[in-house]
């Protein structure tokens, strides 16, 4: 596993989500409250940009007829064909234990830390008083 | 014989016409009926002399198909070696436009049934046949006759004024599930709205090869709209559907559901999953591929071996001599066909 520092996390604010090419590798790097997550932006179904697709939170139901939004700005559907993913699990909606996208590991780490190494910084400069979006692959 | 011990899940014992049902009417509707002179309640789907109305060797002398007690009993029992048959009576009771007439009709369809037929022969079930134009009467009807255990199942016509899925009908899948009744869909409709998505067809021919159509309007209906997720006991029987449309409409409205599913977020499982959880389907007529070698494969598309359920469709012409059984479905299916699926489908009939 290397660190690839792909970002300042005042560039990705809450809400947020930026794709990024990480060793060749397409993520969809996401900001859920300060929590960072990452996503392969190929979509399991037939490789849709997850990234590009409707954030927006889970459609519920107890009864019929009943419609309940949980779960705000967790959910990205497939631009292509609406497919809905967990961006916390990378798992899908409809079949969670079967179809769901690779995830990669993203941590907020302070520039303090990093410079003590190792880790990949390609498209950044890294300073100590900056806090950075870390990617792990 | 190869059926021998089968349950036949669907045979039509002919109702002779209005007359025969009078003794089991109210005094209003004997006169009224009298009075009026009304009489040909069969309804248009199978037109007494078309081939397909009745096998050659199975006509009626001087009746009409399958009004014959002693000949039903030789032909369709006797000869197949059945266990148990389901009568599905074919009349106009729940198509008549006058919820009332059509409620009076089918109380006297189901009592004669029993008096008749299946007191009997101890081999015979029946259907409940119930107002399909008025879901408060056709509750009433399965209310009064569910403590008959001989009664197994509520039949509707496939398609009725409104999408089965709509609330209008849940009285009807709440009793069924209260009596442990599956519904029976039998091929058919009110016959005053157009058979098809698309307007009236010319030909007879159009409207027979189209009817299974509606099926897959009454299973999105129903899983749309929420019935089958309320009503999770609830039993389907597809009669005379022809089976192998099923497949691929399963694969598109899974495929579609996938996408568009917050619009129906009720609908929690796949709706493959929850076809295979409802939904039993008679095995004539079955629509089958022209090599019987293509046919298991076929099947097996459907992704359970519990879905099929044996019958002959007597007096129908779906098929000549013994070959009530399809060639091409493998043993183990076959028995299952024939007597599981039935048994677990009909938790009546164990009784
Ligand atoms: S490619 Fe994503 S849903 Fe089809």
């Amino acid at each position: 596993m290397t660190r690839h520092v792909v970002a300042a996390v005042r560039d990705l604010p809450p809400g947020g989500r930026k794709l990024f090419s990480v060793r060749g590798r397409p993520i969809a790097v996401f900001n859920l409250e300060g929590q960072f997550y990452g996503l392969l932006n190929r979509c399991p179904h037939q490789g849709g940009s997850l990234c590009e697709g409707l954030l927006t939170g889970l459609v519920l139901a107890d009864t019929p007829g009943e419609y309940r939004m949980e779960r705000a700005g967790e959910i990205i559907r497939c631009p292509w064909h609406g497919w809905e993913f967990d961006i916390r699990t990378g798992q899908s909606w409809c079949e969670p234990d079967k179809i769901a996208v690779r995830q990669f590991p993203v941590q907020a780490t302070s520039g303090q830390a990093l410079v003590q190494g190792p880790y990949v910084a390609e498209t950044i400069a890294v300073s100590v008083e900056e806090h950075y979006i870390v990617v792990e692959i | 014989m190869l059926t021998s011990g089968a349950i036949d899940c669907d045979i039509h014992p002919g109702v002779p016409g209005i007359k025969t049902l009078l003794p089991y009417m109210s005094a209003h509707w004997q006169s009224a009926f009298i009075e009026r002179g009304m009489d040909g309640f069969d309804p248009a789907s199978y037109p007494p002399n078309a081939p397909i109305s009745c096998r050659a060797d199975w006509r009626v002398s001087g009746g009409k198909p399958g009004t014959d007690f002693a000949q039903l009993q030789r032909q369709a029992l006797d000869h197949f070696g059945t266990r148990f048959a389901i009568c599905n009576p074919l009349y106009g009771g729940p198509m008549a436009v006058s919820e009332t007439m059509g409620a009076a009709i089918c109380s006297a369809t189901n009592d004669w049934i029993a008096a008749e037929w299946l007191a009997r022969d101890p081999r015979l079930r029946a259907s409940i046949v119930v107002p399909a134009q008025a879901p408060h009467l056709a509750v009433e009807e399965i209310e009064r006759l569910a403590s008959d255990q001989r009664f197994v199942q509520i039949l509707l016509p496939a398609a009725a004024e409104m999408p089965y899925g709509k609330r209008y009908y849940w009285p009807i899948y709440q009793a069924a599930e209260k009596y442990d009744l599956p519904i029976g869909l039998h091929t058919g409709s009110l016959f005053r709205h157009a058979p098809t998505s698309n307007g009236w067809p010319s030909q007879y021919l159009h409207d027979y090869v189209a009817a299974h159509q509606v099926f897959e309007d009454q299973l999105l209906s129903l899983i749309y709209e929420g019935a089958l997720t309320k009503f999770d006991r609830l039993r389907l029987v597809f009669l005379e559907s022809g089976v192998t449309w099923l497949p691929g409409f399963l694969w598109r409205a899974n495929k579609t559901w996938r996408g568009v599913r917050p619009e129906v977020p009720w609908v929690k499982a796949a709706p493959a999953e929850l076809v295979r959880h409802h939904v039993r389907l008679t095995m004539q007529p079955l629509d089958a591929p022209p090599d019987a070698a293509d046919l298991g494969f076929v099947l097996d598309q459907l992704g359970s071996d519990d879905m099929l359920l044996f019958a002959t469709d007597y007096p129908h012409w779906q098929f000549d001599g013994d070959a009530a059984l399809p060639a091409g479905i493998d043993a183990g299916l076959v028995r299952k066909m024939m007597v599981d699926n039935p048994l677990a489908t009909y938790a009546r009939l164990g009784k």
